[in-house]
């Protein structure tokens, strides 16, 4: 029987499947917990890849293309592997008219990548927030994980070359 | 869970708590927490190890206490609170208990921004340990679903409601005893409660907070809201960046089910209701109703037209009831102490308080609650305790990207529905950000318009490209390159949006636009005529670029 | 109920008309050759009022309500051509016009493409919004048929008869905004599809000449459209 018939198999031996499994068991192997399965994929492996959105869509009986267009609508989720370090510049309102775009113009410039990229040696990926709710901190500025406020160009540049220093 | 029960729960806790002499009380809500509140708490805890006094001091997380722009804030029992502590600082914060209190980290709260506040939906926050059902019964927690369940037919719940004249917080301030009413008319084999907690506003932090601080005033909203209108499941949509938010719901989740006031025959009767999280991804839209129903589907969160409206046809084709976070944990003291008791707050037609998350260009930020009807300047200048480093007063920004910028001629305007929808704003869910003249107009709606365009869901046309084609003359007035063409084809496609888009996103895309061009605008016109950004922001970083 | 109640009388354009509960605005006029524009709707296909060309006025309303998914009410007066409806579907058009690139001369619907009738229907000589002139793809994999994006105005019509009247679901929508495309499978290339049966349904209900069948030129790419009445109206019968 051909790949889409069948009953679906991982595509691969990686253990973190079985979180994914267990997802979508829980949502009842129905259509409804595609977004959920995906917040456990992009959990467990960082990303959405192809073979694992083929993989979901199979075993929820979503089609493929839905599967793809309700990946790429929430930016939420992404189809790239994100760097070693993420460096997250939030843009809501009071971080904006705070100093936001003039860190996120120093970022750019330093690391010669645009908002939603990764540099080429795969050190840091740049990303924007809509709001990260901390606006008695703004600008705030999110380094791995761990969110600073009341962030200055050059404090952040200073936390960037710490992680591009080779 | 009796009557009974709950009471014996809320006895042994009062108990158990007046056993300690003193107590320590630590925000561990996000933004203190981002100030690294958790060393602080666990500092605190190491000490009282050390000394050997943990019978009778105890050390308490709990929700945000407001004042976030001075975190991490800690309160004691001899009615001190601190700001900016440090893990360091813990020994003499103990010691302060027994004597004067640390003078270099008080923080005066006999200064309006706390003696202003009048707090219902945040009475709780910074008080009660948000891990812990038991903390939220000791006060008076659950209460107000047991009176409901034993003492109150669903209709008379309604009936409280609708006496309250409580207002749907998250925006557009449809009434929500019409709304509750509706959905308790409507038939269907199955109906669903649905929490919106999908704050999207930038610049706004009220829900997320109420979330952290107090999870089980919301889940206790939506039981009362599924009792009225004969709901038996429900969703609660978060957004995924709210990790904390998420936690503490689902551990509350968990506790009231063990307790038996979630579930199937809740205190023992027919009434049963099963809650759930659902994970929003980053779409904005997903805040419009049908947007956020076709997301908890796990479909892509593009609205739909309206009729049918939810209440109707709602979460798969049933009838469904949609509130905001904030006017779920409205509803325990409503119940608590009648409708007619939250009538008397607030103004005739905007009734009870409202949370704000003050931010941007004032003195003290973070979040407030105060009674429906305030003045901005009241707002702006004694809560927020003015603009800092003795810059001049610009704008108030309130709605977020469907709101407006109102002007210094607005200040003694009262805050309510109706009059911020008269002034060009809207009250939105309660994100307020004050200006200054460093801010400049055009910049901020080019802002708005970025996060419209960035936003729009891309279904009907004129959000689709309208959202854009205003982006990109809002984007050459700021390069200083638009023409006096240029500003009325923005007026013509202000006017298209709101007129033709599908949903209240595209509809209100233009506001920012509107309410600028309104009050600033001849600010624009230095921007075109003489190639002048008045604040200094405009023509520095920009070159052109598109997108 | 009576059959009689299930009859709603209603005005358009000045004209006493009637037409049942269920039916819209659109149904109505349609039945009495009242034009009003439209490019996502399609008799057979399910509505999602998305294009906003079928805006009317309805009196004592003060919103406009799209005619495509609002339903007949006792008593409604509609106008479906004022001034004010001509200047915000041409606005509508000419964004249309700006988003991607459509170059009638040297597309191969023109003179059958359904933008362009309204268009022209709209007197539009020139389009006063500056255009995007964004870079996107042409894909030409499949055996028999092709996709010019440029040419795609997202009206969903491939993504909703691949779905509800063939059953296969190969398209559907990527992404966001004006980002947005229509896509086959994992955004894989048409001719590479495991889901896609060939039936051609979708090239068929194109308004424009973003989809059409390989090695037609320039004016000569007809669409055939009563297969959709067709089939819906056999499945009816046998159901």
């Amino acid at each position: 029987m051909p790949s889409y018939v069948s009953k679906p198999t991982p595509p691969n031996q990686d253990k973190r499947w079985k979180l994914v499994d267990a997802t979508m068991r829980r949502q009842g192997l129905q259509a409804r917990g595609l977004i959920e399965t995906l917040h456990t994929v992009q959990e467990a492996f960082g990303y959405l890849d192809t073979p694992a959105l083929r993989y979901v869509a199979m075993s929820l009986r979503v089609p493929l293309s839905r599967a793809y267009g309700v990946a790429t609508f929430y930016h939420f989720f992404t189809l790239k592997p994100a760097g070693e370090h993420t460096c997250v510049i939030c843009m809501g309102t009071a971080c904006y008219i705070k100093g936001a775009p003039q860190l996120l113009h120093a970022v750019e410039h330093d690391l010669g990548i645009a908002a939603g990229e990764t540099t080429t040696d795969q050190k840091v990926s740049l990303l924007t927030a809509r709001c990260l709710g901390s606006c008695g901190l703004a600008p705030a500025v999110v380094y791995d994980q761990e969110v600073a406020g009341k962030v200055s160009v050059a404090a952040l540049q200073q936390h960037l070359k710490q992680w591009t220093r080779p | 869970m009796t009557p009974e029960e709950l009471e014996q729960i809320a006895e042994t806790e009062r108990a158990a708590q007046s056993q300690f002499q003193q107590r320590v009380h630590v925000c561990v809500a996000a933004g203190c927490m981002s100030c690294h509140s958790q060393s602080v708490k666990d500092a605190l805890d190491q000490e009282v190890g050390r000394r050997g006094t943990k019978e009778s001091c105890r050390v308490k997380g709990v929700g945000c206490m407001g004042l976030c722009s001075e975190g991490p804030l800690v309160s004691t029992s001899t009615g001190v609170l601190y700001k900016q502590v440090a893990a360091g600082d813990a020994a003499e914060i103990l010691d302060s208990l027994e004597g004067p209190a640390v003078a270099r980290l008080v923080c005066r709260t006999d200064v309006p921004f706390f003696q202003r506040q009048q707090k219902i939906v945040l009475e709780n926050s910074g008080v009660i340990d948000p891990d812990r059902i038991e903390d939220y019964i000791a006060a008076e927690g659950y209460t107000a679903l047991i009176k409901a369940l034993t003492e109150m037919a669903p209709r008379e719940v309604v009936e409280q409601v609708t006496k309250s004249g409580l207002r749907g917080r998250g925006g557009a301030g449809y009434p929500t005893g019409l709304k509750w009413s509706t959905v308790a008319k409507s038939v269907g084999t199955q109906k669903y409660v649905i929490c919106n907690a999908d704050e999207g506003d930038p610049g706004a932090f009220m829900d997320r907070s109420v979330l952290e601080s107090d999870p089980h005033r919301v889940l206790e909203g939506m039981l009362i809201a599924a009792y009225a209108v004969g709901a038996s499941e429900g969703y609660i949509y978060v957004r995924a960046e709210y990790p904390l938010a998420i936690k503490r719901l689902r551990n509350a989740i968990r506790q009231a089910e063990r307790a038996g006031l979630l579930g199937a025959n809740i205190c023992g009767t027919r009434f049963s209701l099963r809650l759930d999280v659902r994970l929003g991804a980053g779409a904005f839209v997903c805040g419009e109703e049908t947007a956020l129903i076709a997301s908890v589907e796990g479909k892509r969160g593009t609205p739909r037209p309206r009729p049918p409206y939810p209440a109707m046809e709602g979460l798969f084709g049933q009838p469904t009831l949609i509130n905001n976070v904030e006017t779920y944990a409205n509803i325990a003291p409503i119940i608590r102490k009648g409708g007619e008791w939250y009538a008397q707050i607030g103004t005739e037609k905007s009734k009870g308080t409202k949370v704000f998350a003050l931010a941007g260009s004032v003195q003290n930020t973070g979040l407030v609650e105060v009674p429906m009807g305030i003045s901005l300047r009241e707002m702006v200048f004694e809560i927020g305790g003015g603009i800092p480093e003795g810059r001049k007063f610009k704008a108030v920004q309130t709605g977020g990207p469907s709101g407006g910028c109102l002007p210094e001629s607005c200040l003694d305007m009262p805050v309510d529905y109706e009059s911020l929808a008269r002034a060009g704003s809207i009250m939105g869910s309660g994100g307020m950000i004050v200006m200054d003249q460093t801010s400049c107009m055009v910049d901020v709606a080019k802002y708005f318009m970025d996060f419209c365009m960035t936003e729009s869901c891309g279904k009907c046309i004129p959000c689709r490209v309208g959202t854009y084609q205003m982006h990109r003359i809002l984007t050459a007035i700021s390069t200083m390159s638009a023409t006096k063409q240029d500003m009325s084809m923005l007026e013509e496609l202000c006017d298209l949006l709101k007129h033709t888009s599908l949903c209240g996103l595209g509809q209100s895309a233009p506001n920012p636009v509107v309410s600028t061009l309104r009050s600033f605008g001849e600010e624009y016109r230095a921007h075109i005529d003489d190639h002048k950004c008045p604040a200094g922001v405009c023509g520095q970083q920009e070159n052109g670029e598109q997108g | 109920m009576s059959l009689t109640a299930a009859v709603k009388t209603l005005r358009i354009d000045g004209r006493d008309l009637s037409g049942r509960q269920e039916e819209t605005i659109l149904d109505v006029a349609r039945q009495h050759g009242i034009f009003i524009p439209r490019l996502c709707e399609m008799e057979g296909l399910s509505d999602v009022g998305a294009c906003r060309l079928c805006l009317v006025e309805v009196k004592g309303q003060n919103r406009l309500l799209p005619a495509c998914v609002t339903a007949v009410e006792e008593g409604m007066e509609v106008t479906t051509n004022s001034d004010r409806l001509q200047k915000y579907r041409r606005m509508i058009l000419e964004l249309l016009f700006t988003e991607r690139n459509h170059v009638c001369a040297v597309c191969v619907s023109n003179g059958h493409c359904e933008m362009q009738m309204l268009a022209q229907g709209l007197d539009i000589t020139h389009v006063h919004f500056p255009y995007r002139y964004p870079k996107v793809e042409v894909d030409a994999s499949h055996d028999r048929f092709v996709i010019d994006h440029n040419r795609c105005i997202l009206c969903t019509r491939c993504v909703r008869v691949c779905d509800e009247i063939e059953g296969a679901h190969t398209w559907d929508v990527l992404g966001r905004g004006i980002d947005a495309k229509v896509i086959t499978d994992l955004n894989e290339p048409w001719g590479l599809s495991e889901t896609c049966t060939s039936c051609g349904k979708c090239v068929h209900v194109c308004p424009t000449g973003a989809l059409f069948e390989k090695g037609r030129s320039v004016a000569e790419m007809l669409k055939r459209r009563q297969f959709l009445p067709y089939l819906t109206l056999m499945r009816e019968e046998n159901e």
